[in-house]
C-alpha cells in the first residue's frame, strides 16, 4: 500500500481504527462493560512492556500476545476481586486498572525511558505518524504499519462476529439461555475480552489507549439510540465511527490540533445529536412527548374529576385547590378541554358538557377503571 | 396525647390523589381518610400502587393531582409526627455500621442539621432496640443480621422517630416467625398508645388477625373500612381480578382463610 | 536508613513538598472516597478526573494564567458539567450508567487533548506545564502549590466534618433521608462537589489516569478492617497518607521511579494486604476457618460412624 498519499493513509487508519473498535463496541455497550473496556485499555501497558522484553524490541505479534494476556489478566483480576464479596464491582475495576497502568509506567520509566515506548504515546497516540511507521520485511516496504494492523483487526473482528453472531447475541441478551443451550457464556465472555484487548493494541499506537475506548463505546452508544436491532446497531456504529474519523481528520487539519482527539470530539458531537434528536430515544422528542402526555393525561383527569364529583359546575379556584394544580397549569388544561368540547364555562365556573360526559366513559375504559 | 391530635383532624387524609408515571396512572383518584388509632393494612396485587401511595403521602413521589394532609397540615409541616419504615431491600446492608447506629438515624430529623446524637440519643435508641427484642444485637454490624433482624432494626429506627403515625412498607416480607411475632407485638403496643399505623401488607391470610382496618387498592381504592366490613370476598375479588383461584370463608373474626394466589 | 529518611522528610525541601502533597491527596481522597465507594460512585471519580482536562485547558485559554487555583476552578466546572451529563444520560435515555461514564470520560478527554494541542500550537511555550496534569508531577510540587492544595483540602474536610451525620444518612438510606426532610439533592450536589475538589488536588500529584486509585483504594482497604463508618474514614485517610508518603520516599530514594505510579502501587499493596489479612473479613482467615470447619465436620462424622453399633 505504498501507493497511498500520507493524507490517505491517515484517513484510512482512522477509518479502520474506528471500524475495528465499533465492531466489538456494540457488545460492550449492550453487556454494560464499557468501564471494563476502559480498564483493559489502561492495563495493556505492562503487557506491552513484557512483550517488548520478550521479543527484545517492538514486535507486532508478541505485542498483541502480551497485551491480550494483560487484558485477560485484568478481567480475571477484577472478577476475582468481585467474587471475594469484599468489594463492589466498580471498586474492583477502579483498583485493578490503575495498578496495572502504574506497573506499566514504572517499568517504562525505569527500564525503557530511552526507547520508543512511553506512557504519553500509549495514552494519546499520534495518528499523524502512521504514514511514516512502515512495515518493512526483508527489503520490501508493505506500507503503513498501523494501517495494516488495523485492517487486519477489522477483518478479524468482522469474521469473529459473523461466525459467532448467534452465540454472541444469545449470550448478550440471555446468558442463562445460552448456557442452557450449551454455549458457554464464560467462553464467549473471554473470547470477546480477547478481541477487545487485541483491538486495543492494534489501535492504541494510532489513537492512544483512552481514545480507543471512545471509538469502541461512543459509536455503539450512538447507534443504540437509533435502532433496536443488533445487526443494524453494529452497522450504524461502524458508519458513525468512520464518519467521525473523516470529519475529525479535516477538523484537526483546519484547527491544527490532535487528529485522534478531534475524531473523538466528532464522535461526541454525533452522540450528542443522537441523544438529543433520535426520534425514538432522543431527549428532545422524549421531553416533548412527555409534555404532550402530561397535558393529555391532565385533561382526561379533569374530565374524570368533574364526572366523578357529579357537581353541576365547579369554580376554577376550588378545582385548583382540590387537584393541587397551579392556576397557570389549570388554565392551560381547561383551555385544552374546552377545545375538545369536553368542558364549558358557565358564569365563570367549569362544567362538563354532554360530550365530555361521554368522553369520561371512554377515558375510564382506556385507563381501565370502572365508571361510577 | 400530642398537640396535633387535639386538632381533631384525621391522621391522614388523601383527596383526589392521582400519580402517573408518563401517561400510566399508578394511582387514580384516590380518596382516603384513616381514623386515628387503627392498624391499617393496605393490600392489593403487585403494581397496585401500594408503595406509591405511601411514598406520595411522604412527598417522596411527585403527585399528578390531589392533596395530602397529615393531621390537617401538609406533610412538610407535620413531618415530625410521622415515622417511616422503607422496604428492607432498598438499602445496602453491607454499610459499615451497627444496629444501634441505624436506630439513632431515626432521631436525625428531630436533631436537625449538624447536631450529633449523644448519650441521650444512644439511650433512646437502645430502648427502641429492646422493644423489638434486638438489644443483644446493638453493637452488631448490620450485615451480620438475618433478614428478620434487619427488619426489626428498621422498625426500631421508626420507633425512635417517636411519631403519631407510622408508615411501613412490607415489614413482613421474607421475615422469620419470631420477627413476625415481634413486629405484631410492637404494632399492638403502638395502637394501645393511640398511634396510627399504615402498613403495606401482602399476605391476605393474616389481614383479619393483625389489622382492624383495611384499604383494598388496585390503582383505585376498591374498598376501605373496618376489616369485618371491607375485607369481603366480593371486594377482594374486585381488587385482585381473576387472580384468586379459591377463597374460603372470610366472615366475622374467624381468620380461617386459604388464599391461593395466581401467577401474580 | 530509617532515621535518614525521616530527616529527609523534614529537611529536604523537594521530598518534604512531594510527601506533604501526596499525603494531603491521600487524606482528602481517602475521606471522600469512603463516601464515593459506599455509594458505588467510585468510577465517577475516574470520570471526573478525565473531565477536568478540558476544564483546565479552557481556564488557561480564558485567563492565560497557570495559577493552580484558576486551573482548579476550570477542572471543577468541567467536572460538574460532566456529572450533569452522566446523570441526565442515565435518567433520560436508555444508555446505561456504565456506558454514560465511559462516553463522558473519553469524549471530555478527547476534547481536552484537542484543546491542549491547540494551546501548544497557538500559544507556544506558554503551554508548558499544562500537560503535567495528565500524569501528575508530584516531583515538581512547590511549597505554594502544596499550601493551596492544603487550603482546598482543609475546606473539603471541614465540610465533611460539619455535615458528617447528614452525609452518612444520605449514603445509607437516601429515601429515609428525604422522608426526614433533608434536601437530598443538595446533599448529593455537595458530596459530589467535594469529590471534584479531591480530584483537583489529585491531578497535580498522580494525574488524570491514576486518580481513581486514590479515591477507591484507601476506602476499599479501610472497609476491610472495620465495621464503623467513622473508623473507616480515619483509616482510609491514614492508608491514603501512608501510600502517599511511602510512594514519595521510594520514588525519591530510587532512581527513575515516577512518583504518581509508585504511590498507586503502594496503595494497591495496602488494598491487597487488607483483602487478604484483615482480621474479620480477610480471605486468608476465611479460608482457614472454612478448612477447620470442614475438618471438624469430617471428624465428627467419623466418630459418629465409629460410634454406631455394627
Amino acid at each position: 500500500m505504498t501507493f497511498l498519499t500520507s493524507e490517505q493513509v491517515i484517513l484510512l487508519t482512522g477509518i479502520f481504527a474506528a471500524s475495528s473498535c465499533a465492531l466489538v463496541g456494540s457488545f460492550l455497550v449492550l453487556r454494560r462493560m464499557a468501564m471494563m473496556a476502559d480498564a483493559i485499555s489502561h492495563a495493556i501497558l505492562p503487557g506491552l512492556v513484557f512483550s517488548f522484553v520478550l521479543a527484545n524490541g517492538p514486535n507486532l505479534f508478541v505485542g498483541i500476545f502480551g497485551a491480550s494476556l494483560a487484558g485477560i489478566a485484568t478481567v480475571v483480576a477484577v472478577e476475582a476481586l468481585q467474587r471475594t464479596g469484599l468489594l463492589k464491582s466498580d471498586a474492583a475495576i477502579g483498583i485493578v486498572f490503575p495498578a496495572m497502568f502504574a506497573i506499566g509506567t514504572v517499568l517504562v520509566t525505569r527500564y525503557f525511558s530511552d526507547v520508543h515506548l512511553d506512557a504519553d504515546a500509549i495514552l494519546y497516540g499520534e495518528i499523524a505518524f502512521s504514514p511514516f511507521d512502515l512495515l518493512i520485511i526483508g527489503n520490501t516496504n508493505y506500507g503503513s504499519y498501523p494501517l495494516i494492523v488495523l485492517m487486519l483487526m477489522t477483518v478479524v473482528n468482522l469474521l469473529a462476529i459473523l461466525l459467532f453472531y448467534k452465540e454472541l447475541k444469545l449470550a448478550t441478551f440471555d446468558a442463562g439461555l445460552a448456557a442452557a443451550l450449551g454455549f458457554s457464556p464464560a467462553l464467549i465472555h473471554y473470547g470477546l475480552m480477547t478481541l477487545v484487548s487485541m483491538t486495543t493494541v492494534g489501535a492504541f499506537s494510532a489513537v492512544g489507549a483512552i481514545l480507543v475506548v471512545a471509538l469502541m463505546i461512543v459509536p455503539a452508544a450512538t447507534a443504540y439510540l437509533l435502532t433496536d436491532r443488533l445487526g443494524l446497531m453494529i452497522a450504524l456504529s461502524v458508519i458513525a465511527g468512520a464518519v467521525s474519523a473523516v470529519l475529525g481528520y479535516y477538523g484537526a487539519v483546519a484547527f491544527d490540533v490532535s487528529i485522534s482527539g478531534m475524531m473523538v470530539v466528532m464522535l461526541g458531537i454525533l452522540f450528542s445529536l443522537a441523544a438529543l434528536f433520535s426520534p425514538s430515544q432522543g431527549i428532545v422528542s422524549k421531553v416533548l412527548r412527555r409534555r404532550r402526555q402530561r397535558e393529555r393525561f391532565a385533561a382526561d383527569l379533569l374530565v374524570m374529576h368533574l364526572h366523578h364529583h357529579r357537581t353541576a359546575s365547579e369554580s376554577p379556584d376550588h378545582l385548583a385547590a382540590e387537584l393541587d394544580w397551579t392556576d397557570a397549569w389549570l388554565d392551560r388544561i381547561i383551555a385544552r378541554a374546552q377545545r375538545e368540547h369536553h368542558v364549558e364555562l358557565r358564569d365563570g365556573r367549569i362544567a362538563l358538557t354532554p360530550h365530555g360526559d361521554e368522553a369520561a366513559h371512554s377515558i375510564a375504559r382506556s385507563i381501565g377503571v370502572p365508571v361510577d | 396525647m400530642s398537640t396535633a391530635t387535639t386538632l381533631n383532624e384525621s391522621p391522614v387524609a388523601v383527596r383526589d390523589l392521582t400519580v402517573a408515571y408518563r401517561e400510566e396512572p399508578v394511582l387514580w383518584d384516590v380518596d382516603l381518610t384513616v381514623p386515628e388509632g387503627r392498624l391499617v393494612a393496605i393490600v392489593g396485587p403487585n403494581g397496585a400502587g401500594k408503595s406509591t401511595l405511601i411514598k406520595s403521602i411522604l412527598d417522596l413521589v411527585a403527585r399528578t393531582s390531589g392533596t395530602v394532609s397529615v393531621y390537617g397540615k401538609s406533610y412538610k409541616e407535620n413531618r415530625e409526627l410521622v415515622g417511616y419504615v422503607p422496604q428492607r431491600g432498598s438499602v445496602d446492608w453491607d454499610f459499615p455500621t451497627t444496629s444501634l447506629d441505624i436506630v439513632q438515624m431515626g432521631l436525625y430529623g428531630k436533631l436537625g442539621w449538624i447536631r450529633r446524637p449523644g448519650k441521650k440519643e444512644r439511650q433512646i435508641a437502645y430502648e427502641c432496640l429492646e422493644k423489638v427484642g434486638m438489644e443483644d444485637y446493638a453493637d452488631r454490624q448490620i450485615s451480620q443480621l438475618s433478614g428478620g433482624q434487619q427488619q426489626r432494626v428498621f422498625l426500631a429506627r421508626a420507633l425512635a422517630q417517636d411519631a403519631e403515625i407510622y408508615f411501613m412498607d412490607e415489614p413482613f416480607a421474607g421475615v422469620d416467625a419470631a420477627t413476625e411475632a415481634a413486629i405484631v407485638n410492637v404494632m399492638r403496643d403502638l395502637r394501645e398508645a393511640g398511634k396510627t399505623l399504615i402498613i403495606v401488607h401482602h399476605n391476605l391470610e393474616t389481614v383479619l388477625e393483625y389489622f382492624d382496618w383495611v384499604v383494598l387498592l388496585n390503582v383505585q381504592i376498591i374498598a376501605s373500612g373496618p376489616v369485618n366490613e371491607a375485607f369481603t370476598l366480593e371486594n377482594i375479588r374486585k381488587t385482585y381480578g381473576g387472580r384468586i383461584a379459591a377463597l374460603n370463608s372470610l366472615n366475622g373474626s374467624e381468620a380461617e382463610s386459604t388464599v391461593l394466589m395466581g401467577d401474580g | 536508613m530509617v532515621p535518614e529518611i525521616l530527616s529527609d522528610l523534614i529537611f529536604d525541601y523537594t521530598l518534604r513538598n512531594v510527601a506533604l502533597g501526596s499525603a494531603l491527596l491521600g487524606i482528602v481522597g481517602g475521606v471522600l472516597g469512603s463516601f464515593a465507594v459506599l455509594r458505588r460512585q467510585g468510577l465517577l471519580g475516574d470520570a471526573l478526573s478525565h473531565t477536568a482536562l478540558p476544564g483546565i485547558a479552557i481556564a488557561f485559554l480564558l485567563t492565560n494564567s497557570k495559577a493552580p487555583l484558576v486551573l482548579m476552578l476550570g477542572a471543577a466546572v468541567a467536572g460538574w458539567i460532566g456529572t450533569l451529563i452522566i446523570i441526565n444520560l442515565v435518567r433520560e435515555t436508555r444508555i446505561s450508567e456504565d456506558s454514560a461514564l465511559g462516553i463522558v470520560l473519553t469524549v471530555f478527554f478527547g476534547a481536552g487533548i484537542v484543546l491542549l494541542t491547540y494551546i501548544q500550537h497557538n500559544r507556544g511555550a506558554n503551554q508548558a506545564g499544562l500537560d503535567k496534569f495528565l500524569f501528575g508531577q508530584a516531583a515538581t510540587l512547590v511549597e505554594r502549590t502544596v499550601l493551596q492544595m492544603g487550603a482546598v483540602g482543609l475546606v473539603a474536610l471541614l465540610i465533611v466534618a460539619v455535615f458528617y451525620k447528614e452525609f452518612k444518612l444520605l449514603s445509607f438510606d437516601p429515601e429515609f433521608t428525604a422522608s426526614l426532610g433533608f434536601p437530598v439533592r443538595w446533599l448529593d450536589v455537595a458530596l459530589t462537589s467535594l469529590i471534584v475538589a479531591a480530584v483537583v488536588i489529585g491531578l497535580q500529584t498522580v494525574g488524570v489516569v491514576l486518580m481513581a486509585a486514590m479515591l477507591i483504594g484507601p476506602a476499599a482497604a479501610a472497609r476491610q478492617w472495620t465495621n464503623q463508618l467513622g473508623v473507616m474514614i480515619f483509616l482510609s485517610a491514614f492508608f491514603g497518607a501512608l501510600a502517599g508518603v511511602a510512594g514519595s520516599v521510594i520514588s525519591v530514594q530510587a532512581a527513575r521511579i515516577p512518583t504518581g505510579p509508585m504511590i498507586v502501587l503502594c496503595m494497591t499493596a495496602i488494598v491487597l494486604i487488607s483483602i487478604l489479612f484483615a482480621p474479620a473479613r480477610g480471605i486468608v482467615w476465611e479460608a482457614i476457618r472454612l478448612r477447620r470447619a470442614r475438618k471438624r465436620n469430617l471428624e465428627r462424622r467419623r466418630t459418629e460412624l465409629r460410634g454406631e453399633p455394627a
